[in-house]
């Protein structure tokens, strides 16, 4: 448990997803930002099986065009899938409509099962065409696009503040669970365990706190008034302007089955 | 010898440990290299800290750079020019990457996109960082997140350096190496440190705070060491 909330909660260090030089990484990253926000909304207000299926081929296709890593990418996949696989398999028994099937004698929908399988291509999708446009940039990067994006100053700064000190109050926990360790602290479901666990998640809240103050003192060191600057100019290329005028009529055609 | 600053009866002191800083008489003059020496609580840091405003003194006064500072906006031009270092090299830097961060003071005081990268360039030359402008800031050694820290504050070109602790945790080449850069640089410094032999090779003058007073002498704290029978 503990080992698993180490994993997922602080490994990441902001880093793009683990693959090859692709035709992607050379895309502008704000014009990455809108088409996949494009993409989400339309494949996530569909209602066609026919669409969710375009969308999620496509959206694994540009995985494989940006060269994603696959057993990593697999890995992430699965992980966002385990999220929801209670809701799919509950969603038939639960949803009213023409029985299928029954298990222990309750009735599996039709209607339901439907709902949960469209539900799992939008997510699939969504997923896929994230982590191939927006995944294989850092997050430092996603941070700039979305500020030149004009999205408001005070999310693109949590964005990076988060990614900047994650890592060191991922750290932070660590170091404590392990001098815990160190002196014979194991984990068990006892009055003990979970005033220690308190104690620790306790501790690490004061210490982001002061590491917070000591944070805004230097900045305040180095002259900050309130207002951040980005160093890079971002200028639409080519390829830019070829990539969205691919992206319209596929939207088009996305939208447009809908009504068909 | 100009005074660049000086402090007259300062004292503060905390809610729970008490007064640390009873009526300090300080003057920092152009060309000292000032070792501030001190145990653990005796309030060097805070010292540091009332200097450039980040904590409000008790009483007393502060004069920094030919006028006297006692408001938050009279103290953000002391900071300009008192380049800090903080303990934490982890505290300073919170830009993802390194040219940014050491970029961020002079785009904060008001110098063109350009000047600030030029000036962020040159300060991590001088500290022996060239080329590390697009590294990540928390993927850096500790040696090197020092140096970087050191760009950060040099990059805005103070007349000042307060130092905390540079020296920490640094293995004994990027000890050295802190130590020839500083040696190189025109700055007048305070510096704090448990380091004495750090401090051997850069200060001028010495001064020692102990029970909420101000020294100016060095003594060497040695403990009574006893024969130990085996």
């Amino acid at each position: 448990m503990s080992q698993n909330f180490e994993h997922s909660g602080t490994s990441w260090k902001g880093q793009r997803l683990k693959h090859d030089e692709s035709m992607v990484d050379r895309l502008d990253p704000r014009v990455r930002i809108i088409v996949v926000s494009i993409f989400a909304l339309a494949v996530v207000l569909s209602h066609d099986f026919y669409v969710l299926l375009l969308g999620l081929v496509s959206a694994v296709a540009t995985a494989v065009i940006a060269q994603l890593n696959f057993k990593r990418t697999l890995r992430r996949v699965i992980a966002m899938d385990m999220f929801m696989i209670f809701l799919i398999l509950m969603l038939p028994f639960t949803t009213p409509g023409e029985a299928l099937f029954s298990i222990a004698g309750l009735p599996a929908s039709k209607e339901g099962l439907l709902h949960a399988l469209m539900i799992a291509l939008k997510a699939n999708a969504v997923v896929f065409a994230l982590l191939a446009l927006i995944g294989t940039m850092s997050a430092a990067t996603l941070g700039h696009a979305m500020a030149h994006l004009r999205v408001p100053d005070k999310l693109v700064h949590l964005l990076l503040f988060t990614v900047r000190y994650l890592d060191v109050i991922g750290q932070e926990y660590k170091r404590m669970r392990r001098a815990m360790q160190a002196r014979a602290f194991v984990m068990t479901v006892s009055k003990h365990t979970w005033r220690s666990v308190g104690y620790l998640i306790g501790m690490l809240l004061v210490h982001s706190l002061e590491r917070s103050e000591r944070i805004m003192d230097a900045m305040k060191c180095r002259g900050y008034k309130g207002q951040f600057y980005l160093m890079d100019d971002m200028v639409l290329q080519r390829q830019d302007y070829l990539f969205m005028m691919l992206s319209v009529p596929f939207f088009l055609l996305l939208i447009g089955l809908n009504f068909i | 010898m100009t005074v660049l600053i000086e402090t007259r009866g300062l004292s503060y002191r905390y809610p729970r440990r008490g007064e640390v800083l009873n009526e300090i008489d300080f003057k920092l003059e152009a060309g000292d290299r000032v070792a501030l020496t001190g145990s653990n609580g005796a309030g060097k840091t805070t010292l540091l800290h009332l200097l450039v405003g980040l904590k409000k003194a008790k009483a007393g006064e502060i004069h920094a750079f030919g006028a006297q500072r006692r408001e938050e906006k009279e103290f953000v031009e002391v900071r300009a020019r008192a380049g800090f270092l903080f303990q934490d090299p982890d505290d300073q830097l919170f830009c993802p990457t390194v040219l940014e961060d050491v970029a961020f003071g002079p785009l904060n005081l008001g110098k063109a996109r350009d000047e600030a990268m030029q000036l962020a360039h040159q300060a991590l030359v001088s500290v022996g960082l060239e080329g590390f402008e697009e590294r990540v800031t928390h993927q850096l050694s500790g040696g090197e997140k020092r140096m970087v820290t050191l760009a950060s504050v040099l990059a805005m070109e103070p007349e000042v350096l307060l130092l905390d602790e540079p020296s920490n945790a640094l293995d004994t080449k990027a000890r050295w190496r802190l130590i020839n850069i500083l040696q190189e640089l025109p700055q007048a410094m305070i510096i704090i440190s448990h380091d004495d032999d750090f401090l051997d090779h850069l200060a001028n003058r010495w001064v020692r705070l102990e029970d909420a007073k101000l020294f100016e002498d060095r003594r060497m704290i040695v403990p009574e060491l006893r024969a130990v029978t085996v």
